[in-house]
């Protein structure tokens, strides 16, 4: 590791004074389990490490406010596996934290940073797009509020600028009926990065939202209000070529080492399949009871 | 701001106050700072578990995390399992399953399995499995180590 300077800023102002200050050579602390690694070989030599886990507003929490789920941005992937409201109605997100690395690590890794890193393969990124989630963002002109499909831009990158960053993630709570799943493809099942991410939800209103990550630049987001993917009554053989179409954006890089391009794309539509019966089935079983 | 920072922390059980480097890691500072070698560098990437110890009650790769981080925290290590001169209940199961080939992932195991025994006194071996999934061992001494966990669990249970 290159010599940094470590701040501890107490106050959201505090920090968002040190990051405008040192734009990119500052580096923002959550979890650390890519900070750290990118420290270690050199990847960045920031100026100043800026750890904003003794901000109050990062303290961990999962609250809920005029039906709208808050995860703050010191939230680790261990407390959202562990939030019965989570599990409740977002299924989805405590699905994909609790297949990111090992206990160690999630018990580190927040789900901000989850997304602040950029990674196409990021494990939360196709829960979050599927359930249209908010970035709360702070920055030198105060707070804005940025949907995450405009908030994820590509491998390392994000819409947040100089001064920013994240103070939460707020989730809209679904109306019902609905229902979601989340899947993903690895060569391993422990501490493996995924070669595919997906996430599939649907609704009464026969919205589908379909997204998939790791086999493209970023995790993207695809919805079909034809309302064909999502009706239980329409036998899988039926939804094949509907589906096959949402698959448009996946363009699997060539030089991955994790698995060849027409492998992704054949097991995006395997997957894909797969998470919308479990996505419809859970909706299913919300009508019944 | 400072590239050295001074910070209190609970080793084992007793307090300290240290001055580490801002850019060491938790690990580092274990085993150079305060001489407890317990705690094996190994992948220094989080896969691998050897250099797993307790933060205020969970598991965490210490290769992860920057020393001054754990200010004001309490990190259990290896050497703090062992109880009034003899071993826990945990580190004398691994002794009678065998649970140690080359020993080098062991002082990890011991952690992450500590850690999952605190939250959960009466693990099935998936959920022994799952909790120990961060922590390799290339001897794949994997049965004996599960079995050694079950061990110290049913013993608990008895007693």
């Amino acid at each position: 590791m290159n010599k940094f300077e470590y701040a501890r800023p107490e106050t959201v102002a505090e920090a968002v004074d040190l990051l405008a200050q040192f734009g990119d050579d500052a580096r923002i602390l959550a979890g650390g389990t890519d900070l750290v690694i990118e420290l270690r070989n050199r990847w960045t030599e920031p100026k100043v490490v800026v750890d904003v886990k003794r901000i109050p507003e990062f303290a961990p929490s999962i609250t809920e406010h005029d039906g709208v789920v808050s995860i703050s941005a010191g939230a680790v992937m261990a407390d959202v596996t562990a939030s019965d409201l989570m599990h409740r109605e977002f299924p989805a997100l405590p699905e994909a934290a609790v297949v990111v690395g090992s206990v160690q690590i999630r018990a580190r890794a927040t789900v901000a940073g989850n997304i602040c890193n950029g990674s196409p393969a990021a494990d939360t990124s196709p829960p979050l797009l599927v359930y249209g989630a908010v970035v709360v963002v702070a920055g030198p002109s105060g707070k804005r509020r940025i949907p995450i499909d405009d908030f994820i831009v590509g491998p390392g990158k994000t819409a947040l600028e100089r001064g920013e960053l994240v103070l939460a993630i707020e989730l809209p709570i679904p109306g019902r009926p609905s229902g979601s799943a989340y899947t993903r493809l690895t060569r391993r099942r422990g501490t493996d990065l995924a070669s595919i991410t997906l996430c599939c939800g649907v609704d009464g209103n026969g919205t589908t939202r379909l997204s998939y990550g790791s086999v493209g630049p970023r995790a993207f987001l695809v919805v079909d209000d034809s309302g064909v993917l999502a009706d239980p009554s329409v036998p899988i053989a039926e939804k094949v070529e509907p589906l096959d179409r949402m698959f448009y954006q996946a363009s699997p890089s060539l030089r991955s080492l994790r698995a060849s391009p027409d492998y992704r794309l054949a097991m995006l539509r395997v997957l894909g399949a797969r998470a919308l019966e479990t996505a419809i089935s859970r909706m299913t079983k919300e009508l019944v009871t | 701001m400072n590239t050295m920072i001074e910070i209190d922390v609970t080793i084992n059980g007793r307090p300290r106050t240290l001055e580490v480097a801002a850019n060491h890691t938790l690990l580092e500072m274990l085993r150079d700072d305060v001489d407890l070698t317990g705690t094996k560098e190994c992948c220094v990437v989080g896969e691998c578990g050897a250099c797993t110890v307790i933060v205020n009650g969970r598991a965490m790769n210490s290769c992860l995390m920057l020393a001054a981080e754990v200010d004001g925290a309490e990190v259990v290590t290896v050497e703090g399992l062992e109880m009034t001169d003899d071993l826990s209940p945990l580190q004398g199961a691994f002794l009678d399953e065998g649970a140690a080939q080359c020993g080098f992932c062991i002082p990890g195991q011991l952690m992450a399995a500590t850690a999952l025994l605190m939250h959960n006194q009466d693990p099935s071996v998936e959920e022994i499995q799952e909790g120990l999934a961060g922590n390799l061992c290339r001897c794949a001494g994997y049965e004996q180590i599960t079995k050694a966990v079950m061990a110290a669990a049913r013993g608990a249970i008895d007693a």
